[in-house]
Order: structure tokens, then C-alpha cells, then sequence
């Protein structure tokens, strides 16, 4: 089974809190016509990880990288959910089930229904549970 | 390990004291009526040297700074006529007047036998070849170690500072044994001789250093040690105290400083009490034998600790450890001074963040913050905030433990922190005391 189409490239940012980080990692990426799809940001006290799924995660890397940034790719799934409460519990309960750790997630909306990313410990195995589970997981190819 | 001196060295330390409290009083008996300068000071203290009746009554005498030389300069606080000086050495100083020392014969000879003492205590002796790296001429070095290597009937190479392919030539041709310079000197020797093509391991009989002058750490230590295959010894002085005086014996535990030629004691910088054994604090040195420009309770600067066990190669002498600042670095956070070079070394053993760092001192209510800013190391980076919260409270503890002051830190972007060096961009102190 070709579980590697499901595996997405997601670049990961370190970030100082500091007013105008983020304006400055949107302006960088604009100026490379690198599109951010869908992105969050995680924040500890004092410093804080920028998530993104841009169209053109190389480009991207580069060019923040050039700028001065920290900067890693991470390997994330996507779930597209159903349009219906508890959807987000099903997939945590076949995955928590499966022995799979979330590391953490976020969604976005996507053109038909809610999207959901995920960053697991063991991602073969997710991609293999949640494809028997009958959900539909998003091929890397939509995003780049 | 054999002694120059093994009568002095290996004295009782009660017998030491006794010859410590015996040249301290004929020393202030000396200075009160012979030194207007050094007179009108102790009236000003309200000391007279009859009020010195135990050793640790030095304490009642006043400090002397090095801008007590300055003020004086050239020679107004000599205690010896210009006929019976042999030498002058002269440093620049950083804040611009320069200050002049000025030796008597029986000063040198005073400084020789500290050496010899030092450089037979890390074995080396007749038969050796010493290559004498540090600068001759004003400054107090490159001279001071060459007395000190004839002396022991060592072999002097005096190379001086420069030419370093020349000196390579040389160590080899010559066959020194032994190098005595800055460490960065022989970081830099080591460097253009592997351009060379020398092995300094394989192609030269260089087994020791002794190395001084400047500021350096274990870590250079071992590296130098391991790179170049030889035994580093870190050697101290100040040209107050007539230039490098005290090496570290062949233990590599610290410098023995020789109680019958000066009485060292570590102080609290800001209240000027005496500290305990293995405290860290500011060294304060008396030079118990010098006659044209006597030191009493001078205030080096220099922060470091004092250990007054016997030392394991037998002498009984005191032993300083390595230098770890400077005082006019010190912060005090909460009631304990804190010194930048004491994160320094911290950072160097955690290898998620860089070397650079930034100090953040303020004041919420009474008492102060202190936070230390780090540079995340690229390869560091995860995108999981745990495993960033995890490397910032290991940066946390490994400070702490190193100050025994709680501090916050900030991990930042590499490359953010000001590259300077110094407090003044290192140390942001807002508090407004
Ligand atoms: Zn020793």
C-alpha cells in the first residue's frame, strides 16, 4: 500500500514572542508566491511554534531560512471530517486504540468540509487505522 | 613530586603562619614609618601597626587599588630610592594612564624563587628547554619567566611573542620541552603548525605549558592537552605582584600562592569581609617581601575561590583555583553575586543552545528577576513544544545550579543575540538602584 501519499510536508517555525514575527513569516513567504493553506500557532510562555501547509514547503524552507528563521519540516496527516458532532473523538479513539499517540492537531476549513491535521507519534500506523476506519485521510498531492 | 624548596614548601601550616605574621608586622612597622603614602593611609583606617597582634589582623589594614598606582604615577608610592632599583616594568592599562612597577635586586630574587618553586613543582628542571612565548620587554612575561626558568637550570629558548612559523622551526630544531604563553598564543602556534605540517604530538619533544595571562577554562585545557599531547598549567600574577608568580603544581588543582611571600585572602567584594574556604570572592593579596613597591591587601579584581587543604603533591601552601571573572563583571540577584562567566560555562555543557546569551536584570517589587536569554540551536528545533519547554527548564536548572539563583529563561531565534563582547551588551540591568 502506497501509505507515502498521505504523509504531507509541514514546515514547523520557532518564534520569539515578539510583535511582527508572524507578519514578518507571511511577508517572506508572499514575496515567494508560497501560498500558507491552512497554519497554527502554538505558544509557551515567552516563545512559540509556527505550524504551516503551504503549497511550496521547499520554497518556503529556503526563504525563511535565508531570513533568519528556525525552521524544520514535520511530516503530518490529514482527516477530512465528517460534517457531524464528534467527529474528532472517532479518530482519536481508533488511533488511541491503535497504541498512536497525537502529538497535537489543528483543523481548518476546507472546500467541502472541516479538515484535520495531525502530528502522531507513529504515523505509518495512523495512516493504516485511520484508512480502515473507513475515514477519508487527504493525499499530499491537494496541498503541494 | 620533588621541591625547589622542600623546607618552605612542605612547612607545617602553624609554622607557616607564624613566618606570615612575623614578615606582616615588620612589613607595616616598615611602610608606617618609612611611606607617607602608606602612613597617612592607616592613620585614615585608624590602624597602627601595634594593633596587628594575630595574622588575621590584617583585615584591620586598609585596601590598596590599582588606582592607588595610577594616582601615584610614576613612582610617588616607591619605597625604594631609584639607586637601589634594578628594573622598571611598565603596563598600559585599559582606562588609559599607564602604571609602572619598579623591582629592587632582592625583588627579583623574591620573584625568581616563586617561579622556580612553581616550574620544579610541575617537574620540570636541568635538561629541560623552555621556550619563552611571552612578550619580553615592558611587560612583566616574557622577562619574569626567563629568570625563573634559568633558575631551576632549564635551558631558555626566548622566542618572544610573533613569527610563529619561526618559533615552530625552532621548538622543533631546539627541542623545547616546555612553552610558556597566552593559551590563545598556543591555540594559535598549534594552528599554523598543522598548516605546516607539523605534528606537535609526533615531531616536537613539547610536553608541557604554562600558560597564563589571559582568562581560560578546563575545557580549553583539555583541549589543548588532548590536540597538542601535552600537560597545560595554568600560571597567575599581575604586574602589581611583579608579574607571573604562581603556577599550578603537577596535580593541575589550582596555583599555590607561597604564604612566606604573600598572604592572599578572598573577600565579599561589596561588604569586604573575609569568605570561607572554597567561597568564591575577590582576591585580595598582601606581597609580604617587597621592598620597592610594597602591596598590602591589594584588590586584584579577579574573582576565584581558596582551598587550604594539603595538597596531594605534599606542599602546604595555599592553593587559589582558576580565575572565573572579574569583579567588575559581578551582579548581585537577591543577595548573591552572580558573575556572566558563571552562565558561560553552564551553557558550554548543553549542547541544544549556542554559546551567546543575554542577561535581563529587573526589579519586581523587592526582589529582582533575572533572565538569561539563549539561543535555540538550529538542530535543536523541534516543532513540539514539550520538547522546547524541556530544553528551556534544563537551561533553567543548569544555571541554577551553577548560581544558586532561580532564573527564567528565554529561548530565541539563533543569530538574535548581540555578538559583543562585555558586560555592557551582555548585562541589561533595569533596575533603577
Ligand atoms: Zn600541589
Amino acid at each position: 500500500m502506497d501509505a507515502q501519499k498521505f504523509v504531507i510536508r509541514q514546515i514547523s517555525i520557532f518564534s520569539e514572542n515578539r510583535p511582527g514575527r508572524l507578519a514578518s513569516i507571511a511577508q517572506a513567504l508572499g514575496e515567494e508566491n508560497v501560498n500558507i493553506l491552512a497554519f497554527s500557532i502554538a505558544e509557551a510562555n515567552g516563545f512559540g511554534v509556527v505550524r504551516a501547509l503551504v503549497d511550496h514547503p521547499e520554497k518556503a524552507y529556503e526563504k525563511l531560512t535565508s531570513c533568519g528563521f528556525n525552521v524544520a519540516f514535520t511530516d503530518v496527516i490529514a482527516v477530512q471530517m465528517k460534517d457531524k458532532p464528534g467527529g474528532l473523538f472517532e479518530i482519536a479513539k481508533v488511533l488511541g486504540d491503535a497504541g498512536v499517540n497525537i502529538e497535537y492537531s489543528y483543523a481548518y476549513s476546507g472546500k467541502k468540509a472541516a479538515v484535520l491535521i495531525l502530528r502522531v507519534d507513529h504515523i505509518d500506523d495512523a495512516i493504516e487505522k485511520i484508512q480502515k476506519s473507513g475515514a477519508t485521510l487527504l493525499e499530499r498531492s491537494i496541498f503541494h | 613530586m620533588r621541591c625547589w624548596d622542600p623546607r618552605i614548601e612542605e612547612m607545617s601550616k602553624e609554622d607557616l603562619q607564624k613566618m606570615q605574621y612575623k614578615l606582616l608586622k615588620s612589613l607595616v612597622y616598615r611602610l608606617y614609618s618609612f611611606s607617607p603614602f602608606y602612613h597617612d593611609r592607616m592613620k585614615k583606617q585608624n590602624v597602627h601597626p601595634d594593633d596587628i597582634r594575630e595574622l588575621s589582623d590584617v583585615k584591620k589594614l586598609p585596601f590598596m587599588f590599582k588606582r592607588d598606582l595610577r594616582d601615584n604615577y610614576p613612582d610617588k608610592i616607591f619605597t625604594a630610592s631609584q639607586e637601589e632599583l634594578v628594573r622598571y616594568h611598565v603596563s598600559s592599562g585599559t582606562t588609559g594612564k599607564p602604571t609602572v612597577v619598579a623591582y629592587t635586586q632582592n625583588d627579583l630574587n623574591t620573584w625568581t624563587t616563586s617561579l622556580a618553586r612553581g616550574l620544579t613543582s610541575i617537574g620540570l628542571g636541568r635538561g629541560d628547554v623552555i621556550q619563552v612565548s611571552y612578550g619580553y620587554g615592558l611587560f612583566t612575561g616574557g622577562l619574569g619567566m626567563h629568570y625563573g626558568a634559568e633558575r631551576i637550570g632549564a635551558t631558555v629558548l626566548p622566542t618572544s611573542v610573533g613569527n610563529t612559523e619561526r618559533q615552530i622551526e625552532l621548538m622543533q630544531d631546539l627541542g623545547a620541552t616546555a612553552i610558556a604563553c597566552t593559551p590563545s598564543y598556543l591555540l594559535h602556534i598549534g594552528e599554523v603548525a598543522e598548516k605546516m605540517g607539523v605534528n606537535i604530538k609526533t615531531d616536537t619533544k613539547l610536553r608541557t605549558g604554562i600558560l597564563g595571562a589571559e582568562p581560560w577554562t578546563d575545557g580549553m585545557r583539555i583541549r589543548i592537552q588532548d590536540w597538542l599531547g601535552i600537560r597545560a598549567y595554568d600560571i597567575y600574577g599581575t604586574s602589581e605582584l611583579s608579574g607571573p608568580m604562581f603556577t599550578e603544581c603537577a596535580e593541575q588543582k589550582g596555583f599555590h600562592v607561597w604564604s612566606d611571600i604573600a598572604l592572599v585572602e578572598v573577600i565579599d567584594p561589596k561588604t569586604e569581609e573575609p569568605l570561607e574556604p572554597g567561597e568564591k570572592g575577590e582576591l585580595t593579596i598582601t606581597i609580604l617581601q617587597k621592598e620597592a613597591l610594597p602591596m598590602i591587601r591589594y584588590r586584584i579584581g579577579d574573582i576565584s575561590s581558596m582551598t587550604d587543604e594539603v595538597c596531594a603533591c605534599g606542599r602546604t601552601h595555599p592553593r587559589i583555583q582558576r580565575i572565573t571573572g572579574r569583579v567588575d563583571d559581578m551582579l548581585i540577584i537577591r543577595g548573591i553575586n552572580v558573575f556572566p562567566s558563571q552562565i558561560e560555562y553552564a551553557l558550554m555543557g548543553i549542547p541544544e543552545v549556542g554559546q551567546h546569551f543575554q542577561i535581563v536584570v529587573e526589579r519586581t517589587g523587592a526582589l529582582d528577576d533575572m533572565l538569561v536569554r539563549v539561543e535555540l540551536n538550529k538542530e535543536s528545533f523541534s516543532d513540539k513544544i514539550t520538547d522546547l519547554m524541556q530544553i528551556r527548564s534544563k537551561v533553567e536548572h543548569r544555571i541554577k545550579n551553577a548560581l544558586n539563583v532561580a532564573v527564567a529563561v528565554e529561548l530565541v531565534e539563533p543569530g538574535s543575540l548581540p555578538r559583543f563582547e562585555g558586560k555592557s551588551k551582555k548585562v541589561i540591568d533595569k533596575r533603577s538602584l
